[in-house]
């Protein structure tokens, strides 16, 4: 099966020195791809870099058959790529409805109304609050918000910076249930997670990054199993 | 133009410039150095202008006087004074993001301009203050008094140069560039931010006074057009940006070589046709404001950038602009 | 109390109006392009000759001829932008707000260089006789109209913000520039109908000073002061917002120099503009997100 995305020998940056060396990893249609590693990896850069945020300094970036290392954000938006950040991710001022209007104004779907009944389906949460500013809600409703946003433009692939980060036990469950929904629908996903051990469990596919480099790729169980994976990123015991 | 006339005409150049040089490294210590951005230059410098002379006149029936202090007193209490006001702007603005402090410095001018205009029983409103001394007045007179006052003026250059120098070169001057060129880790090293600010612009906001104070015993005469803010708070913003911002010698060099510029575009425009000549000062206006752009756009640096640059933060800088925002 | 309404209300909501329409400008311009606009009056200045010169041509009410003032305040600002500001983006924005500084000298160097220094009246066809209500209020027509027309655009404003795409670009990029551009919204775009609607709203408030009194090369940046204040006091980043503060500035202003308590004004009418510049110093100190809860730039 030919890859969705391909990032090959991707090192960049911030003007600076390279945060990230010669990462290279692909990820398939249809499945959730999971980016780990501690603290300063170079997780999140691996995805501004992928949305045209970063400098990239050598290596290649295919999505969906095109070249897109260095290319522009707004392009991107339009081939079929959406990106989350992970804090700061919604317009606070604007109401969830606008919020999601928003999403598609870089590349209208087919059906506008359709495509928001399908977002809400998925986050029935927001139907009582669409007009409610995004920045009233709590941090789980906000991340729904803004996951949603980013599938108003019916994207091939979305790129998820650490969807949990700060939720509640609870609500991250339910996020990452929403996670295999929203792959049911047809999307691919690339997300970077702090949570490993519960991500691992839904990833189809892992990859682990330390001090900017490829330091293990396999499925979510292998790398479970992974002894020394386990002892760097998992410890010994459940957290 | 005779020998004698044309030595004369330069040493006047050579007032003004020191005056506006004067003005840019006190906006220089402001800007160049604290990274503070003064749009009321011409307040602080009509404070300090409107000081002195009051400080130094003798009795008139039109405005407050009769002080009849020395020269050297009225400029300390030009600096004086300009510095107090400037601290009353500093204390509400630094804290804020430096657009704020643009505006406030800006109202302050034009509030201190309707002062001036309406309190006539001390500024003899718009028809303006006349019999301001000069420095040694009682020895020289005539054209020769020129002189000598040009020897003031840059004696008040020099030594403001050497404090400034003195500041920079200062543990407290490098916190001070520390702060401009990065905020956060500045603050992590537990500089007190806003302590250091208001000290730059009171600092600043005097010199800016007594450069205001000499150019009144320049002219010997002052009036509200004095606080015009375009001539003086632009001129020496384009001063300071072209003669190179951090760095004093560039301050003076700006000061002096755009005011020498300033000064022969008037010859220059006096030649053009009849029907242009009387809008020649609108052109030369418009040539200052096109001369900004340019610097700013293509000459940052100056003529003389700052020689240890400064740690370079800036495009992570302008990157945390946008996202601290 | 009639004289109250007729001397003091009525032209303290005129000048409001006009204070509204600059301090949305204003305000736009701080919230998606986070710089405080100094050539914003000057800008009105500019927008104000326009008309003048398309004046001088066609015979009809000034008021019938903003259109070409509005269509050369737009030009000046776009151009303004592209040259002069865009270049400066990546910087940190007090490059900028330099920059506009200087802005506002070409502006007002052109407007000498073209028309002259001196006041320059309207001519609207003679002195209209005020209207005259119930025999006691008399109000100037020209006020009326100024307050109608302000009244129109923040109907307009607001629906074009709330419900087009375009508006709601705007809002976003104010509210969020990085989730913007990550969202793939066109900025630039955004950018630009910030100066078509900023530049044209500057015209007509322009205008409206200009035909009540006289137009003058100052005329824009007299009026700078308190558009900040007002911008300000409505909190940045909210049209609405500034629009309330134009009018409290307008009021507090005209306000200040009735007298309230025995027959001397509260604040003497020569010191009024500085009303304007105190309260945006103690709002500043007390509340610098303004009274709308805007954005703390």
């Amino acid at each position: 099966m030919s890859a969705l995305l391909s990032v090959r020998g991707l090192t960049a940056g911030y003007g600076g020195p390279p945060i990230i060396e010669e990462v290279s990893f692909n990820v398939a249609p249809h499945e959730i791809a999971v980016i780990l590693g501690p603290n300063g990896a170079g997780k999140s850069t691996v995805l501004k870099t992928i949305f045209a945020l970063t400098t990239v300094l050598s290596g290649a970036i295919e999505f969906d058959g095109a070249d897109i290392a260095g290319g522009k954000t707004s392009t991107l938006v339009t081939l079929g790529v959406s990106a989350v950040p992970q804090s700061r991710n919604v317009f606070r001022n604007l109401t969830v409805e606008e919020n999601l209007d928003v999403g598609t104004y870089a590349a209208p779907p087919a059906d506008k109304v359709a495509t928001r009944e399908k977002v809400l389906d998925l986050f029935p949460d927001l139907r009582a609050k669409l007009r409610q500013p995004a920045g009233e809600l709590s941090g789980g409703q906000r991340q729904m918000v803004a996951i949603g946003r980013a599938m108003m433009c019916e994207p091939k692939l979305i790129l998820l910076d650490e969807p949990t980060a700060g939720l509640s036990p609870a609500y991250l469950e339910r996020i990452f249930d929403l996670l295999l929904d929203i792959r049911k629908t047809g999307m691919t996903i690339l997300m970077v997670e702090q949570n490993a051990r519960q991500a691992l469990q839904i990833a189809d596919k892992a990859h682990v990054l330390v001090n900017g480099r490829n330091f293990a790729s396999g499925t979510g169980k292998e790398l479970l199993a992974d002894e020394d994976v386990r002892r760097s990123f998992l410890g010994g015991g459940g957290e | 133009m005779e020998l004698t006339g044309l030595f004369f005409y330069l040493v006047s150049i050579l007032i003004a410039g020191g005056i506006y040089a004067l003005l840019c490294l006190a906006l220089n210590i402001q800007w160049g150095m604290g990274g503070l951005f003064n749009a009321g230059i011409a307040g602080f410098f009509a404070v300090g202008a409107y000081a002195s002379a009051i400080l130094t006149t003798d009795v008139s029936a039109k405005h407050l006087g009769g002080f009849g202090l020395p020269v050297a007193f009225g400029l300390i209490g030009a600096g004086i004074l300009a510095g107090v006001l400037g601290w009353a702007v500093a204390r509400i603005c630094v804290r804020l993001k430096s657009d704020y402090l643009a505006m406030a410095s800006i109202g302050i001018a034009e509030i201190l301009r309707l002062v001036i205009v309406n309190e006539s029983w001390a500024t003899n409103g718009s028809l303006g203050l006349a019999g301001i001394p000069r420095p040694f007045g009682e020895f020289v007179s005539g054209r020769s008094a020129d002189l000598v006052f040009l020897a003031y003026v840059w004696a008040v250059v020099l030594i403001v140069y050497v404090v400034a120098m003195r500041l920079y070169d200062s543990p407290w001057g490098r916190s001070l560039r520390a702060i401009r060129d990065n905020e956060v880790s500045a603050d992590a090293a537990g500089k007190n931010i806003e302590k250091f600010r208001v000290q730059t612009f009171v600092i600043g906001c005097a010199f800016m006074g007594v450069a205001g104070g000499l150019s009144a015993h320049y002219f010997r005469f002052l009036s509200p057009s004095a606080t015009d803010p375009l001539l003086v708070t632009f001129l020496t913003w384009v001063m300071l940006m072209a003669g190179g911002s951090g760095n004093n010698r560039g301050a003076i060099v700006g000061g002096l070589g755009i005011w020498m510029l300033w000064s022969v575009t008037e010859i220059f425009v006096n030649r053009l046709p009849p029907e242009w000549v009387t809008r020649s000062s609108y052109i030369r206006m418009l040539l200052v404001g096109l001369l900004l752009q340019f610097v700013l756009q293509k000459f940052r640096a100056g003529i003389i950038p700052e020689k240890s640059p400064p740690i370079r933060f800036r495009e992570q800088e302008s990157a945390r602009d946008g996202r601290a925002r | 109390m009639i004289e109250f309404i007729n001397f003091y209300l009525f032209p303290a909501l005129a000048i409001g109006s006009v204070y509204a329409l600059g301090a949305v400008g204003i305000s736009m311009i701080f919230g998606i392009l986070r710089f405080a606009h100094f050539a914003h009056g000057d800008l009105m200045t500019v927008g104000t000759y326009g008309v003048f010169a398309a004046a001088g041509v066609i015979a009809v009410s000034p008021l019938l001829l903003a259109p070409f003032g509005m269509a050369l305040a737009i030009v000046m600002a776009l151009l303004v932008d592209r040259v002069f500001y865009q270049p400066l983006r990546k910087l940190p924005t007090i490059y900028t707000v330099i920059s506009s500084f200087g802005v506002a000298l070409i502006f007002r160097s052109l407007v000498q260089m073209f028309w002259g220094s001196q006041n320059q009246v309207f001519n609207s066809g003679g002195v209209r006789p005020p209207l005259v209500l119930f025999d006691t209020f008399r109000i100037s027509v020209l006020h009326v109209q100024a307050v109608l027309a302000t009244a129109c655009i923040a109907v307009a404003l607001h629906f074009f913000l709330s419900r087009t795409r375009t508006g709601r670009s705007m809002r976003a990029v104010s509210d969020d520039p990085e989730l913007a551009e990550v969202s793939g919204l066109d900025t630039e775009k955004v950018v630009r109908w910030t100066w078509i609607i900023g530049a044209s709203l500057a015209a007509i408030a322009g205008l409206f000073v200009a035909m009540d009194t006289s137009a003058h090369p100052n005329l824009g940046w007299n009026l700078l002061m308190p558009m900040f204040a007002a911008a300000i006091l409505g909190g940045i980043g909210k049209p609405m917002g500034a629009m309330a503060g134009g009018y409290i500035i307008g009021l507090a202003e005209e306000l200040s120099s009735y007298h309230w308590i025995g027959d001397q004004a509260l604040i003497s009418p020569s010191y009024k503009t500085a009303v304007a510049f105190i309260i945006m110093i103690a709002l500043l100190i007390v509340r610098p997100q303004g009274l709308f809860k805007g954005r703390l730039l």
